[in-house]
């Protein structure tokens, strides 16, 4: 196997180094390492990141091939710095069963671009009726550790109830949609002065902070974890400090959207504003890049969700709900927290990669750029500037309410278990990486 | 003007332009000969996506008394129905060659995003859109209320000091919206009483004051009462507990058309539910604006089409 040097990367705490990679792992750190027959990344300028983990992704398959697949999906990840992703449950059909699961993953590890790791349904057919197979799911090969109904929400009190305590059996954790659906019936946007003005049905801030509340409460009534997703008001981050504060075990996400969008876009009825939860108050902005700054969020999540074009195209209530992040997010986390001053790198690191690991269990993360370690990195050029365009785009869907706007930071290479998944600022070809990851599994025996 | 998509962009000028514009038309509904040659040879499409007689027949009116040909474009039973998109639809009458499209669509926005998709190079005007706006309802109220006050001489008036009250289903109506913003901008005194769950959240930051009590709104003698329609579906949906409830409290019944001032206009946007927002007697009464409204329709529909399509030169009138 041929040693890839990095040289003269900037890690997250600042300091400059060297990094060896050879067989998939770390294999040494340090100043002017050799660079005899290696190959050479010159990363100077560069910031080096862990490899980004996003526990909220859409992938689309099986079922919605039209608006993503596992490899699409992989690829638009690997083209924003992210080496794992945890893929959504509402695929058609939904990740249930320990078959769709096991399918999911499979496809994920046959083209290696990041890891995937399934999320598995917490209600059959995420109907909010009767638990899914969660102890298959937990035991099959895909080893799932976050259930969802996201898209839904666990909304029945005793269901939620026993799938808190269902999951802890197998070390899982509940990631929550939290949305009252009574209150959001027809909703299309944050309810308030511009959505009275707009004529467009609210989704008011207490469908959400309702329901996190509960379902605090009932977590420290059964002593389980918490995960979640998507929070989005500045009433959201009061209850879960609050939560923490108790000794409540939840964490929380919030999205890139979510940081950096307001409201006033919808004045547009351009759809591809269009997502749930929807873009909230510029007060609510700033509460969450608060929350997300002294750790009463843990974690940036960006709940990738493609659609076909004609699915945006339309009248606003007529559009799918959702935006594509993957290749967004990390500059958009720049220009909201990082340029703000709220954030350093070393921050970005822990929201965007140790901590999300740690929320679904998955291993390799715990100690990056040390030797020994799995090589998941990408190196950011944080001085870039681009007008962000489709061009940027390496998903399937082109619905990203960032286009024509100058994002900051670009991705110049990502690597995952050692193989460059992107490089120069460009994907590798499919069959290369699959031949290096190939190459570096058989060099392991 | 391009497109009439909402009165909250109209500064008060151009407002009172297609106002006096109107006037000009309504001089043309006097005549034997119901017709001006103005828009001879341009293609006037009524794309309704939604069902509404009264407002595409004053539409078509219109365009008609202004020479222009008028196609109809229902929804029902046509290709909409069957699922076709609106940028579809729109493209098919971009190739048909449409200079104007009046649209009316159940989703609140639809009009705009027309106007902005670049699918089809045509003036838009917004016939109602979902709970939004409906611009030339506001209007012809506007006109209506301009005419009742000021007769003959109510060219270049705005409606100053004017106060009026509306009343009903504040919080799903675009008729709401359009007045709201357009009777602000001429200097009128908008008042909004309905019950606290039909009032929008956050409606103290409008340019209107609120209230929940009807009948202290008409011992304040206001000089518009403006009833709204209110769908009996509400109520299924905990709006309200029952239509009697909401007519004893938001109705304009006799006993509270006695105690408005005799010149007080009682004006309702149709069609009406007689005896349950709006009794017969005040439906009927002279204080009604109802039946000039309809007229008044056809005489603004023909404004803005006209500075739409003819530009501003005024030489064909």
């Amino acid at each position: 196997m041929t040693t890839t040097i990095i040289s003269g990367a900037t890690l997250p705490g600042g300091s400059r180094t060297d990094l060896a990679i050879d067989g998939g792992v770390i294999t040494a750190v340090g100043a002017s390492l050799s660079t005899a027959g290696a190959r050479v990344v010159d990363a100077h300028g560069l910031q080096a990141l862990p490899g980004l983990v996003d526990l909220h992704t859409h992938l689309r398959e099986p079922g919605f091939e039209q608006s993503e697949t596992v490899l699409t999906g992989s690829r638009a990840a690997a083209f924003g710095g992210f080496t794992a992703v945890f893929a959504m449950a509402n695929t058609q059909p939904v990740q249930d069963t320990a078959g769709v699961v096991e399918q999911v993953q499979a496809l994920g590890e046959q083209h290696g671009y990041v890891t995937v790791r399934p999320i598995g349904a917490v209600t059959a057919g995420l109907a909010g009726e009767r638990l899914s197979e969660i102890g298959a799911m937990a035991k099959s090969r895909a080893k799932v550790r976050v259930f969802s109904d996201d898209g839904k929400c666990v909304h029945d009190a005793l269901l939620m109830r026993r799938a808190l305590e269902y999951v802890t059996t197998f070390g899982g954790v509940v990631a929550q949609h939290a949305q009252e659906p009574r209150l959001t019936e027809g909703a299309q946007m944050n309810e308030g002065t511009l959505s009275g003005e707009l004529g467009l049905a609210g989704w008011p801030a207490v469908a959400e902070e309702s329901i996190i509340a509960r379902d605090v409460l009932l977590a420290q009534h059964v002593g389980a974890r918490l995960h979640i997703c998507h929070v989005s008001t500045a009433g959201s981050v009061d209850v879960v400090r609050w939560a923490k504060a108790r000794g409540i075990k939840v964490t929380a996400e919030v999205t890139p959207h979510h940081l950096l969008l307001t409201e006033q876009l919808v004045s547009s009825y351009d759809a591809r504003f269009k997502v749930n939860p929807p873009l909230r108050r510029d007060e609510d902005v700033h509460a969450l890049r608060a929350g997300l700054a002294d750790g009463t969020i843990d974690i940036v999540a960006t709940d990738h969700a493609p659609h076909p074009v004609e699915s945006k195209e339309c009248a606003w209530d007529e559009a799918s709900f959702g935006m594509v992040g993957l290749e967004s997010a990390l500059s958009v986390v720049q220009a909201a927290v990082v340029d703000t001053g709220l954030l350093d790198w070393s921050d970005v690191a822990r929201v965007l990669s140790a901590t999300p690991a740690r929320i679904g269990r998955l291993d390799g993360y715990d100690s990056p750029f040390s030797v020994g370690s799995p090589a998941h990195l990408t190196l950011v050029d944080p001085t870039a500037s681009r007008t962000f365009s489709t061009t940027h785009l390496r998903g399937k869907g082109v619905n990203s309410p960032y286009l024509d706007r100058v994002l900051p930071g670009r991705v110049v290479h990502t690597i995952h278990g050692g193989v460059a998944t992107v490089a120069d600022g460009e994907l590798a070809a499919a069959d290369v990486v699959r031949d290096h990851r190939e190459a570096i599994r058989n060099a392991r025996g | 003007m391009k497109h009439l998509l909402s009165t909250a962009t109209l500064d008060r000028a151009t407002a009172i332009r297609i106002l006096d514009v109107a006037e000009d038309m309504a001089q043309v509904a006097t005549r034997d000969v119901k017709k001006l040659p103005t828009l001879r040879g341009k293609t006037v499409v009524n794309l309704f996506f939604e069902d509404s007689t009264r407002t595409r027949i004053s539409f078509e009116a219109a365009a008609k008394r202004l020479s222009a040909d008028v196609i109809t474009f229902s929804a029902k039973g046509s290709s909409v129905s069957k699922g076709e998109s609106l940028k579809d639809t729109a493209q098919t009458l971009a190739a048909m060659g449409a200079d104007a499209v009046v649209i009316r669509h159940s989703s609140s926005g639809a009009p705009q995003v027309l106007a902005q998709s670049g699918w089809i190079d045509a003036g838009v005007v917004n016939a109602g859109d979902g709970t939004h706006e409906h611009p030339t309802q506001a209007l012809l109220d506007a006109f209506t209320m301009r005419k009742r006050l000021h007769g003959l001489g109510s060219r270049g008036k705005d409606l100053d000091g004017v106060r009026v009250t509306i009343v009903g289903d504040i919080l799903h109506s675009r008729v709401v919206r359009s007045n709201v913003w357009l009777l602000t901008t001429l200097g009128a005194r908008v008042s909004l009483i309905a019950p606290a769950t039909l009032l929008p959240v956050h409606v103290a930051e409008w340019p209107v004051t609120t209230g929940f009590d009807f009948d202290k709104a008409v011992d304040a003698s206001p000089d518009v009462v403006m009833m709204l329609r209110i769908q009996s579906e509400r109520m299924h949906a905990a709006f309200f507990p029952s239509a009697r409830e909401y007519a004893r409290e938001w109705g304009l019944d006799d006993e509270r058309l006695e105690r408005l001032p005799a010149n007080t206009m009682v004006m309702h946007p149709g069609p009406m539910n007689r005896g349950l927002e709006i009794s017969a007697a005040a439906a009927d009464s002279a204080r009604s604006t109802v039946l000039e409204q309809v007229a008044n329709g056809v005489s603004v529909r023909m404004a803005v089409l006209y500075l739409l399509l003819a530009g501003t030169t005024e030489a064909d009138l």
